[in-house]
């Protein structure tokens, strides 16, 4: 094995400190706020594409479907730019206001993967009986009232095993970032393997990372998929 | 906002020296098609393969299968398009390894070989999934008429699965159009690197990068209208599994 005969594992080793603490901080904590605001938002919109106001479904419907329609790095490339602008139109300020890596990513994420998570959650509420909800008006309930304490509890109990799948996808896209040069995992892995000229020890290595994470966290949404399904 | 609109810019000419910008956009919305396409064949051809081995009755095939999923779904496609472009050329032989870092399209096909695996194993899982929604009798039935595991797949299995999986196969051939985009970052000019590059040079970003949108919702349309055409071309009258 000629190939790995030159390999230095020492590079990883000592870049360890670099690659965890700044990068994989950067990648989770990236993952963690845009799936929730992801949720948030999504549950949000899902309720407006089922509502029986007038507009508020096309408008929900046209923001999912072009959403889906883009790839993320242009969303990504886009959002930067464009954040700018929209933060210099809120806070009314003369110029563009500059706008952080950190906040920049995690907007583009939370509105790009809420997109995903309100298909999600529309087939969560849409998987609820109707007769429940039909029940929840006639005990005398508000409509917030009946997606709060009757619909949404379980649409999302329902669709949990979705959402982590989802957030399983959307922690391996974080890894666009490196589009912008942040310094997520495989940017800080990148980076060091630039540096050191040991790009092929470096993404080896993140590759197995990922591969690591991703699969034990899709083996523990399995486990989750069985119990939830014996408990219905 | 007081962002300087100027859409006349499409018109003008591009410092690539090959005409104007609305050209350089056609260049990236050419080989985002050309990468797409071509990465598509490949999905289809290794994930037709290995979603079939999974539902083959020999269980050490259908483990093989499994673990072939898990690998390239698992890793980041990025990750995986670094692999092959940076990874793969110095592990192989000295010589092939200068062979195929000098070759004339190196990130086109890197992107091809890359998003075609990333996604065969998407496809994969579609193709097992079909086969296994088809009624168990249906199996049964092609040996009962004395056909070998081959001619029952052939004749049988696949015809069916394959109608059925047809929706869900249109999504995934979208999301390799879109996946299409992060060969960027190995320097291929498809349609999002061209807008990149566009805004780079002419300091007009949101012309760019909307022009490149509207290039990408049409070419989303006009898949999927295609996409329903053939559906309703194929199906068969009376079975409708798909439906």
């Amino acid at each position: 094995m000629s190939v790995f005969s030159d390999f230095d594992f020492n590079i990883i080793a000592r870049s360890l400190p670099y690659l965890f603490r700044e990068g994989m901080t950067f990648t989770l904590t990236l993952t963690a706020i845009a799936t929730i605001g992801g949720v948030l938002l999504g549950t949000l919109i899902a309720m407006a594409r089922l509502s029986s106001l007038p507009v508020l479904p096309a408008l929900a419907a046209s923001y999912v479907n072009v959403m889906r329609a883009l790839p993320l790095v242009l969303v990504i490339f886009l959002f930067y730019f464009l954040m700018p602008y929209i933060g210099q139109w809120i806070l009314q300020a003369d110029r563009p206001i500059q706008v952080g890596a950190l906040s920049s990513t995690i907007i583009t994420f939370t509105l790009f993967e809420a997109a995903y998570f309100s298909e999600i959650m529309r087939a969560g509420i849409q998987s609820i009986p109707r007769g429940q909800v039909a029940a929840g008006y006639a005990i005398g309930l508000t409509y917030s009232q009946m997606m709060r304490y009757v619909v949404l509890p379980q649409a999302f109990r329902n669709m949990l095993p979705v959402i982590f799948t989802q957030m399983i996808v959307l922690f391996q896209d974080t890894s666009l970032v490196y589009v912008l040069s942040i310094t997520d995992f495989l940017g800080a892995a990148s980076k060091v393997g630039q540096r050191d000229g040991r790009l092929t020890e470096m993404y080896l290595f993140a590759a197995a990372v990922y591969f690591i994470i991703s699969l034990t966290a899709s083996m523990l949404v399995k486990r989750l998929q069985a119990r939830i399904a014996i408990a219905r | 906002m007081d962002y300087h609109w100027n859409w006349a810019i499409l018109w003008a000419p591009s410092p690539d020296g090959n005409g104007t910008y609305f050209d350089m956009l056609m260049d990236g919305l050419k080989w985002t098609i050309a990468t797409s396409v071509c990465a598509w064949l490949v999905a289809l051809v290794f994930g037709s393969l290995v979603g079939v081995a999974r539902t083959l009755p020999f269980k050490w095939l259908a483990r093989l299968g499994d673990a072939y999923v898990e690998l390239f779904r698992n890793i980041p496609l990025l990750v995986q398009l670094f692999l092959w472009f940076f990874v793969i050329p110095e592990m192989l032989p000295h010589d092939w390894g200068t062979f195929v870092k000098q070759l004339r399209y190196g990130p086109f096909l890197t992107a091809v070989v890359g998003i075609g695996f990333y996604m065969s194993s998407r496809v994969a899982m579609q193709v097992s999934a079909g086969i296994n929604t088809l009624p168990r009798g249906q199996r049964m039935a092609g040996t009962a008429i004395g056909l070998t595991t081959a001619q029952t797949y052939r004749y049988i299995l696949l015809p069916m699965a394959y109608r059925i999986m047809l929706p869900p196969l249109t999504s995934e051939f979208l999301n390799t159009i879109k996946n299409s985009s992060v060969a960027l970052t190995i320097g291929l000019m498809e349609l999002t690197g061209s807008a990149r590059a566009m805004q780079e040079f002419s300091f007009q970003v949101f012309e760019a990068f909307t022009a490149a949108t509207v290039i990408y919702l049409l070419l989303n349309a006009v898949v999927t209208i295609g996409m329903r055409m053939l559906e309703r071309r194929v199906s068969v009258p009376g079975f409708n599994a798909g439906k």
